[in-house]
């Protein structure tokens, strides 16, 4: 079973590193939305710093959203989806694997380079640690969900802004509970609550919502 | 039985008037118009459908097969 | 044996078409029935709200169209689990004849607590746990009308939708609650719209509001499912005899 995972997990990656570019145009979408934000507000620290939560959040938000359309349209372009969806495994298993992949790439990378955005806001260094910690917990279930949304669009014309219409709703619990761990961290009440609910998410989504792709990829394939 | 003394403190509502009547105006209007558009959705679906029927009954009247 | 028979009988389009046809100036009939009973109700015997002041009339659609606007996409999603689990074809039909009065229902929540809450909190819009996840409500429905409206298989357009639907009802109460807790955090406002201490006329105001907007919703829904129905099986033999006998 984990076998099968890991080598989607591995094809996808490697499929992704020939095409490096994607990666960095969405994780330079990320860094330029966060910059816009105090230009369009004003420079104000403290208002930076309240803000700083949500503005990297949805900033997230949008960055994972970019890459989804294509999580399954290019393996059903050139037939591979097909294939994968008429092999012995489990859709839901091989759909797991291409969701953890596209975390790879689109997630992990936000996680990374969030604390230096991070520091533009004027952000403490406990708030750092629990920005990246959140974003690094709560993309996975933002790979998940989104995951479903792409599987519905498949093939359809304007699949992007259809996709993210039907998506971003359902991101909403992550986005409170993503920007409000930092929030409490920033005003010292302790984001642990928020975080331990965004890691229950995350495990929600990781184990169903593939299920549910595969359900709507099985659909658009009939 | 009725609670209010003239038409004019019924309009009024006590101040709320604007309020209370936009919230019941607009409903009412919605509540109108939604069935207008389906009933007349209803209407041009039929007609549409009866005249593709018609046509193609016409023309199979005019080809000498069967 | 029979029963099923029957069942399957009225799910079939050429037999319910016809039914719903009946049916649907029976469930008008009782809207405005019990419209204009709720309105004479609540709009001309109730006394005032000690608190609220006439404004308080506003919950009289308020609550009533905000249950609606629940209720319907849970049937909706009834209709999606059905439809998903027996492949029958009434039932994507019903999801999405339902879907526009379920959307229009949740605007016109919005839209009351809106005009509410100007007199009420000073302000037209609050962020209210309630208003808050009725506005994320009428996302859910945009989105999946948005989603429907792009497939052009129908099939297709129902599974994907039904698909849609379920996914959004198991997330309908994180949602909420979600929405629950970032609003207690950040301390708004605590005013309900809807008193627990109402006096039992204005109660039955609202609930024979709720009836009348209840079966409101099953006409229109109905009226809507019998378009539906006819584009899509407009090459049955049971629309096309009954087209050319209209047509006689």
């Amino acid at each position: 079973m984990l076998k099968i995972i890991f080598s989607v997990i591995a094809r996808d990656l490697q499929l992704a590193m020939r095409r490096q570019a994607d990666i960095v145009s969405a994780l330079f979408f990320f860094v330029i939305v966060v910059s816009l934000f105090p230009l369009g507000i004003g420079p104000e620290t403290d208002l930076l710093r309240k803000l700083a939560p949500g503005v990297l959040w949805v900033a997230a938000l949008l960055a994972t959203m970019l890459s989804l359309p294509r999580l399954f349209a290019d393996d059903h372009r050139d037939g591979t989806l097909e294939q994968l969806a008429l092999s012995p495994y489990p859709l839901g298993l091989i759909v797991t694997g291409k969701t953890i992949a596209h975390w790879l790439v689109s997630g992990l990378p936000l996680a990374l380079i969030a604390p230096i955005l991070g520091v533009q806001f004027d952000l403490a260094a406990d708030a750092l640690w629990v920005l990246t910690l959140t974003i690094l917990i709560g993309t996975p279930a933002l790979s998940g969900i989104g995951a479903i949304g792409a599987a519905l669009t498949l093939g359809l014309r304007g699949g992007g802004v259809l996709l993210s219409l039907l998506v971003l709703p359902l991101y909403i619990p992550v986005l409170i509970f993503g920007a409000g761990a930092v929030e409490a961290t920033v005003s010292g009440l302790g984001g642990d609550g928020h975080l331990s609910l965004l890691a229950a998410m995350t495990t929600a989504a990781i184990g169903f919502a593939p299920w549910a792709s595969a359900a709507a990829l099985k659909i658009a394939l009939e | 039985m009725i609670y209010w003394n003239s038409f004019a403190d019924f309009l009024a509502m006590g101040g709320y008037g604007l309020y209370v009547w936009g919230s019941f105006g607009v409903t009412a209007l919605v509540m109108v118009a939604e069935p207008i558009l389906v009933a007349r959705n209803q209407r041009a679906s039929v007609a549409r459908l009866k005249r593709q029927l018609r046509a193609e009954q016409r023309a199979e009247s005019r080809s000498p097969a069967a | 044996m029979i029963d099923r028979f029957n069942l399957y009988r009225f799910a079939s389009p050429a037999t319910f078409y016809p039914l719903a046809g009946k049916l649907i100036p029976w469930f008008a009939a009782a809207g405005v029935l019990f419209g204009l009973v709720g309105l004479y109700i609540g709009m001309l015997v109730a006394p005032t709200d000690f608190q609220q002041g006439e404004g308080y009339r506003i919950i009289f659609i308020h609550v009533p169209t905000s249950w609606m606007s629940m209720f319907i996409y849970l049937v909706m999603a009834f209709w999606a689990a059905i439809g998903l689990a027996f492949n029958t074809r009434l039932s994507g039909m019903m999801a999405q004849a339902l879907a526009p009065t379920g959307a229009l229902m949740a605007f016109l929540s919005l839209w009351t607590g809106a005009l509410w809450g100007k007199p009420m909190w000073g302000t037209w819009w609050v962020w209210d746990a309630r208003l808050t996840s009725e506005l994320i409500l009428l996302f859910l429905y945009i989105g999946y009308m948005a989603l429907v409206a792009a497939i052009d298989d129908p099939r297709r357009a129902d599974k994907a939708g039904g698909i849609l639907l379920l996914v959004g009802v198991v997330n309908i109460p994180i949602i909420y609650f979600s929405v629950k807790w970032w609003n207690t955090l950040h301390q708004g406002s605590s005013v309900n719209l809807t008193k627990s201490s109402m006096a039992e006329i204005m109660l039955w105001g609202m609930l024979l509001m709720a009836l009348a907007f209840w079966m409101y919703a099953i006409a229109v829904a109905l009226a809507r499912v019998r378009t539906l129905m006819l584009e899509r099986e407009r090459n049955a033999e049971w629309v096309r005899k009954m087209l050319s006998e209209e047509n006689a």
